[in-house]
């Protein structure tokens, strides 16, 4: 149970203050300032124990939120309220930001009221909360308005309002993943991994059930030995790299959407939901095997002598000709000494900046199954210091339009019964993103 | 940032600096300094020559991002570049860069030397005091190498300019501090002595910095000084606040350097030449004189300069304590500042006069004083100032006053600071001890100090009531009355109820007459306080009350009943448990004879000095400086060996039975003390010597409460190393326990009891490292014809003794004729790999053998003229060494062992003691008559045995004693 939370803006100064048990005094709100924010070193644990009193800070740009408690309490669950609390208050007034925050504050003081009982998360769903707390003011309900946000706060789907009607009934699904890697200078693959998320925004009308199916490698097998065919999407809603032919991915492990039926994918591995209205995380899952890398790097590191450093770097994409990546990005770190650097590169912009000690080479797209290079020559000045330069990676970004994964949305069926539409009116559009998390390189 | 000339005032520097004051985050802050090093490095590249002037900037640059604490590993050549320049800004941040950022490992070291070299003989002062400037901020080993021989020669040049001297004599002072013997003076001295007498002040000011120092390593080098600090002294002090223009802070001429003449001086006796004396006196006076003019100016820098100096010639005063009219000048003058409403003066005031105090001269002055100190002691707001306070109330206490001032701590002690409780308490039970002239008033303080504080009560301090209530017959009885008193409030102190329980036991029976405190009131009243207390008092208690079983039987069946309930006899504390079996069994089976002498009153405890004045000393700080003043030369080894002792002896009690034998008490029974051996001159020794018997042994402990046995004390004493082992026998003569020996690695403890003409000694090894000693061995031998009159045996010891580990040796001693050596020990081992090897001489003596004889005058008379052949007799006259204090005597006496006769001289003034040497072969009778003469503080000491050698070998051993 968390005893109070606080927000303060980046100089330390406290923007939002709520304390919901009694053994949190006012001086917590200063400790964590002085421990953390202010501290001389900085702090890089999220979680800090100052005075058998516990500290949770997530950051968000230049807000800090913090979550106090004195009691044992469960750091994962502390961590998804913050995390919860940031979207919260980002679907109600957009950024969070310090102005925002201070623009908003009476709002917030109302949130936090309602998602946190005497320190126990209550209902954090956008949609249901905004049937109630909204920004309009207080108008007069009517009774049968009343009753019911009555039966939607008590009631069994929380997360979802009766009587939404909608003209279209439109559905947008997005995968969007984030790949990490280190690889050796000879290419070795030390570690991979890919985190990624199924975002919905559903437009539906009534209370639709949905049922979502992808490669899942479980359930592919199930089904190829129970000879059903239900494919419905096959490839040709992915629009996925991979060569291969691979048909099913292994998930490592995976969360879910509250509003999905933990019971019914226990037993059959199937997801089934009633999806709540607007945008939501309808699953976070992670894979560590087959990953697709889209982008090989591999360097070249040569010193010429004491004051000389020869680099070339060559970067080769790894995808089907017919996508393209975008806003790539490859950092080259170089060494703390250097006076001087020449860069020559085919493809985009290339520059040393000195104030992060690196050769930063931007390219804005790229095809697939191309490779381009850079060459640069770094000058440096001797030094009397005896310490050998550690030679940090090299690390990319970029942005590619197929799941690293591999996954591929295989179906997502929607049935109202009560309503008069059927699965063929809904609008279905599905979108694959793969994003650099930590790439990099050793050279 | 170093002052730059206009158009000097690199802009780009301040932009940088205004830049990075400007970072809104750490990350851009770091991000600034990259760039800034980045630009740097590319100017640095070398490819194109760089000017003085950017040269400069970005050295400045650089030195500005060590200073926020990033690491610089380029720029060094730039800035040794630097040096060579001409242009003294650019020579300065050359010098800055090195004496910040060169470390002295740096290949640079070898230029940067030359550099310096260069700017030394260049001729500029000014460049010659960047110079030494730098050598003194790196002021490095290497630094000391290279310029110790130039410097001095600078500094004593007679066409050195005057900065350049003052910059060279700092500098050479922190040379000789960080590495002393590179810089040696020899031929230089009588020069550099000769700077006192410079023109400049500010020469002055600093060679009398590098002259003290210098001073007071070897004195004897730097006489000659204490003349020429007394002449220019005396200018300074008699000229007026106008002569010396620049050096006249605040209407005060020269303060600073006034000061550190004062200091210089206190490294040295007073001067023997007549003239030097009476001009330094006068100077004194003078500054004396002048505190009391009404100052010239109301500002604090006028009155703090020159309180500076007048407490610093106060330091001087009480330094040389030889001139009583001086002295109580400076104690007058300290009073009126006791009554000034400056805090910092006050605190000043009262710790100066507590050394005033302890100086015969002033002592009587300082006492007139008494009210205001004692008011300070109430009223002070800061708790430091109310400790000097109580400092001085200690240090000025004696006999005339001190039942006022422990009055005044004693209620003071209610509402002290928790910090200085546990001292106050100490050094009131110290002046209770010492000044008590009415042992009933001791006994009042004492327990009115355990009520008011007894947290903070020590067990020394309690101790040391018991000893003084057993040793005094006439206070026995008003401590029992006492203590039962105290012992009825509803909430006693632990240590009142083992005060209470001791005191009880032993002298009940003085109070039982009257029916309000008869022997079961007493028993109820200990044992309702039973359960509130700790294992250790629960046991002294059970002691009590089997000591009640045998003053009053009457009591017997109720304590039966109470050892035998299951809580004693089933007691889960296995000590407890055993006692109350034991003395169940003692009471039941024993009769009432065997049960009175088991039980018998304890015997009065021999001399021993104090040991809370021990404990008062180990507590460390300012607090303990009077006490560390008045006999600092004698300090000896308060802890080490007592300490170790008092935990070996509790292992070794827990292992046996808690039978009432001599040998556990004598185990039990040490306690770290101070050896003091009485000498004149020392006032704190001096006083104890008068409490001298009433002053008994510690050795008080809930084991030795039963012992019927005589006790055998331990005391601890300080031993001198090995060369005066001659010296060293002397201590022991009139003792039988202490401290042998003692270095860094050992310390030998020594324990001995004689019974006729045999001896057994305890030798206790202690280990004082954390290494263990490997092949320990000792030995002792008995040269010469040493071996034909003693017979000694010593079992062997464990070759190996653990870190901070205690061994124990026994030696076995009979002697079959007299003697005059005494027996060596040779003790060897490996300490680390490297071997030690020390011997000693064993301190045993003729006189251990004696035994006392009891005689009536008549009796003693007749067989002095028995023994009246010339050679049966053995005189000596000779000079008292210590004081001649009545007391002390006849504990020295009763210490040798012979018997002391008390009104067997027809003058009351002279000592005659009797006693039989027993040896195997023969027994020797012994008598001894001691005239002191007080006037001439001489002594005859005449000595008559039956056997001549005996005679005499006595009569050195004694002569030594006082």
């Amino acid at each position: 149970m968390i005893g109070g939370l606080f927000i303060y803006n980046h100089k330390g100064e406290v923007l939002i203050s709520r304390v919901y048990r009694d053994d949190i005094g006012r001086n917590a709100v200063d400790a964590f300032r002085v421990n953390v924010i202010h501290a001389r070193q900085q702090v890089r644990s999220p979680v800090t124990n100052i005075a058998r009193t516990s500290f949770f800070h997530v950051k968000r740009s230049n807000i800090w939120l913090a979550a106090v408690t004195k009691q044992n309490v469960n750091a994962a669950m502390v961590f998804e309220f913050l995390y919860k609390m940031c979207d919260v208050m980002a679907a109600y007034f957009g950024k969070v930001s310090e102005e925002n925050i201070k623009n908003n504050f009476v709002l917030i003081y109302e949130l936090l009221d309602e998602i946190l009982d005497f320190g126990y998360p209550q209902n954090s769903e956008t949609g249901a909360l905004k049937t109630f707390i909204t920004q309009q003011g207080i108008k007069g309900q009517t009774k049968e308005e009343q009753s019911q946000i009555t039966s939607q706060v008590t009631g069994q789907i929380g997360w979802r309002r009766e009587g939404i009607k909608y003209r279209r009934n439109e559905l947008f699904l997005d995968v969007l993943e984030s790949v990490n890697l280190l690889m050796s200078p000879q290419g070795q693959v030390l570690s991979a991994h890919v985190s990624g998320r199924v975002v919905m925004k559903s437009y539906l009308s009534g209370m639709p059930e949905c049922k979502f199916g992808m490669n899942d490698k479980i359930v592919i097998d199930k089904a190829g030995k129970g000879g059903v065919t239900d494919e419905v999407g096959k490839s040709d809603l992915g629009g996925g790299g991979s060569t291969s032919g691979k048909q099913s991915i292994a998930i490592d492990d995976c969360t879910f959407n509250q509003c999905v039926r933990l019971s019914k994918f226990d037993s059959e591995r199937s997801i089934s939901f009633i999806p709540p209205d607007g945008e939501y995380e309808l699953m976070r899952y992670r894979t560590t095997k087959d990953i697709i890398l889209p982008f090989r790097v591999i360097p070249l590191v040569r010193e010429v002598g004491r004051t000389k450093l020869e680099v070339k770097v060559v970067i080769k994409s790894n995808f089907k000709p017919s996508l393209l990546a975008q806003k790539i990005e490859v950092r080259i770190p170089t060494p703390l000494n250097t006076s001087g650097v020449q860069v020559i590169c085919m493809k985009g912009k290339a520059k040393y900046k000195a104030s992060e000690n690196a050769i930063v080479w931007k390219i804005k797209r790229m095809a697939g199954m191309k490779e381009s290079q850079i060459s640069a020559e770094i000058e440096l000045l001797p030094t009397n210091d005896k310490k050998k330069w550690a030679r940090p990676p090299i690390s990319m970004n970029f942005e590619v339009p197929f799941a690293p994964s591999g996954l591929k949305v295989r179906y997502l069926k929607v049935f109202e019964s009560k309503l008069n539409y059927s699965d063929h009116d809904v609008v279905k559009w599905v979108r694959y993103i793969g994003r650099s998390g930590i790439y990099e390189t050793r050279c | 940032m170093p002052a730059v000339s206009k158009g000097d005032g690199m802009r780009g520097l301040a932009v940088f600096i205004s830049d990075i004051r400007n970072c809104k985050s750490k990350e851009a802050e770091i991000k600034r300094i990259n760039k800034e090093l980045a630009n740097i490095r590319s100017k640095f590249k070398g490819d194109k020559a760089l000017d003085g002037y950017s040269k400069k900037k970005y050295v400045c640059k650089l030195l500005f991002i060590f200073l926020l604490g990033h690491d610089i590993d380029f720029g060094h050549m730039e800035a040794v570049n630097l040096l060579s320049s001409n242009k003294y800004t650019e020579k300065q941040i050359g010098y800055l860069f090195i004496s910040v950022l060169v470390n002295s490992n740096s290949e640079l070291i070898r230029l940067i030397n030359n550099a310096i070299k260069n700017d030394l003989s260049s001729r500029n002062p000014t460049f010659m005091c960047l110079a030494l400037h730098c050598i003194a901020n790196v002021g490095s080993r290497e630094m000391a190498e290279a310029f110790a021989g130039e410097i001095p020669r600078i500094l004593v040049a007679g066409d050195t300019m005057d900065s350049v001297k003052q910059s060279a004599a700092l500098c050479l002072l922190r040379l000789y501090k960080a590495s002393p013997d590179l810089v040696l003076m020899g031929e230089w001295t009588s020069r550099v002595v000769h700077l006192l007498n410079d023109q400049h002040m500010g020469v002055v000011t600093a060679a009398i910095s590098l002259i003290t120092c210098l001073s007071s390593k070897n004195p004897d080098e730097f006489k000659t000084c204490v003349s020429l600090a007394v002449s220019r002294l005396s200018r300074i002090v008699s000229s007026a606040s106008t002569d010396l223009q620049d050096y006249t802070y605040y209407f005060v001429p020269a303060p600073w350097l006034s000061c550190k003449l004062l200091r210089l001086l206190q490294c040295y006796p007073p001067p023997e030449d007549g003239a030097v004396k009476g001009r330094l006196v006068e100077c004194l006076e003078t500054i004396l004189n002048k505190a009391q003019e009404p100052p010239k100016s109301k500002k604090v820098q006028h009155s703090n300069a020159k309180n500076a100096i007048l407490f610093e010639a106060i330091s001087l005063i009480i330094h040389y304590d030889s001139e009583p009219n001086l002295l109580v000048r400076a104690c007058n003058q300290l009073g009126q500042f006791l009554q000034h409403r400056e805090t910092n003066l006050r605190y000043l005031a009262l710790e100066s006069m507590c050394t005033l105090a302890s100086s015969e001269f002033s002592h009587e002055a300082v006492k007139t004083h008494i009210e205001t100190v004692i008011n300070a002691l109430k009223t002070e707001r800061d708790v430091s100032v109310r400790q000097r306070a109580a400092d001085l109330l200690y240090a000025m206490c004696d006999r005339s006053n001190a039942k006022q001032i422990v009055a005044e701590m004693l209620s003071y002690l209610e509402t002290a600071d928790y910090s200085i409780r546990e001292e106050m308490v100490l050094k009131v039970a110290i002046l209770a001890e010492k000044y008590a002239v009415d042992y009933s008033w001791y006994v009042d303080t004492i327990l009115n100090l355990i009520r008011i504080a007894g947290d903070y009560v020590s067990e020394e301090v309690w101790y040391r009531v018991i000893q003084i209530v057993i040793n005094r017959d006439d206070v026995q009885g008003y401590a029992a009355k006492t203590v039962f008193e105290a012992l009825q409030a509803p909430a006693c102190h632990e240590n009142m109820v083992k005060v209470g329980g001791y005191i009880l036991g032993e002298f009940g029976n003085l109070i039982a007459g009257d029916p309000r405190s008869s022997p079961l009131v007493q028993f109820n009243l200990l044992h309702s306080k039973f359960h509130l207390c700790s294992v250790p008092t629960r046991a002294l208690l059970l002691s009590a009350y089997i000591k009640f079983i045998n003053l009053f039987p009457e009591t017997k069946a109720t304590i039966q009943e109470v050892l035998r309930s299951d809580s004693q006899i089933r007691n889960s504390d296995v000590e407890l448990q055993q006692r109350a079996v034991e003395y169940l069994k003692l009471s039941s089976i024993a009769s009432t004879d065997v049960l009175a002498t088991v039980l018998e009153e304890m015997p009065p405890f021999p001399e021993r000095e104090s040991s809370i004045l021990a404990k008062l000393k180990k507590k460390k700080g300012p607090g303990a400086v009077s006490v560390e003043l008045e006999d600092g030369k004698e300090r000896g080894e308060l802890n080490g060996g007592g300490d170790r002792g008092g935990d070996a002896a509790i292992a070794a009690s827990n292992a046996s039975t808690p039978s009432p034998s001599a040998d556990l008490l004598g185990l039990r029974s040490t306690a770290p003390v101070s050896g003091t051996t009485p000498s004149a001159g020392s006032l704190l020794v001096d006083v104890f010597s008068e409490a001298g018997p009433s002053a008994t042994s510690a050795g008080v402990n809930d084991d030795g409460f039963l012992s019927s046995a005589p006790p055998t004390v331990a005391s601890e004493d300080p031993a001198p190393p090995l060369p005066e082992s001659d010296e060293l026998l002397n201590k022991f003569v009139c003792k039988n326990n202490g401290v042998l020996f003692e270095n860094q690695l050992l310390q030998i403890g020594i324990k001995s009891e004689y019974r006729q003409n045999l001896g057994r000694m305890y030798l206790f090894y202690g280990n004082k490292t954390s290494v263990q000693f490997v092949s320990f061995n000792t030995t002792v031998s008995c040269p010469g014809e040493l071996q034909s009159q003693l017979n000694v045996q010593t079992k062997t010891v464990e070759p190996l003794v653990e870190g901070g580990a205690q061994v124990q040796q026994v030696i076995n001693i009979e002697c079959l004729t007299d003697f005059i050596d005494a027996p060596l020990l040779n003790i060897k081992f490996r300490y680390g790999g490297a071997l030690q090897n020390i011997s000693l001489k064993l301190p045993v003596t003729i006189n251990k053998f004696f035994q006392p004889t009891e005689m009536a005058a008549a009796d003693f008379f007749q067989r002095w003229k028995q023994l009246s052949q010339p050679q049966q007799e053995a005189q000596k006259i000779f000079k008292a060494s210590h004081g001649m204090d009545t007391e002390v005597l006849k504990a020295k006496l009763l210490g040798l062992g012979t018997a002391l006769l008390e009104n067997v001289d027809p003058n009351p003034e002279n000592y005659v003691c009797a006693g039989v040497i027993q040896t195997k072969a023969q027994q020797v009778g012994c008598l001894l008559r001691l005239e002191p003469n007080a006037q001439a503080q001489m002594y005859r000491l005449t000595l008559r045995s039956s056997k001549d050698t005996v005679s005499q070998r006595v009569c050195d051993l004694l002569a030594e004693q006082f």
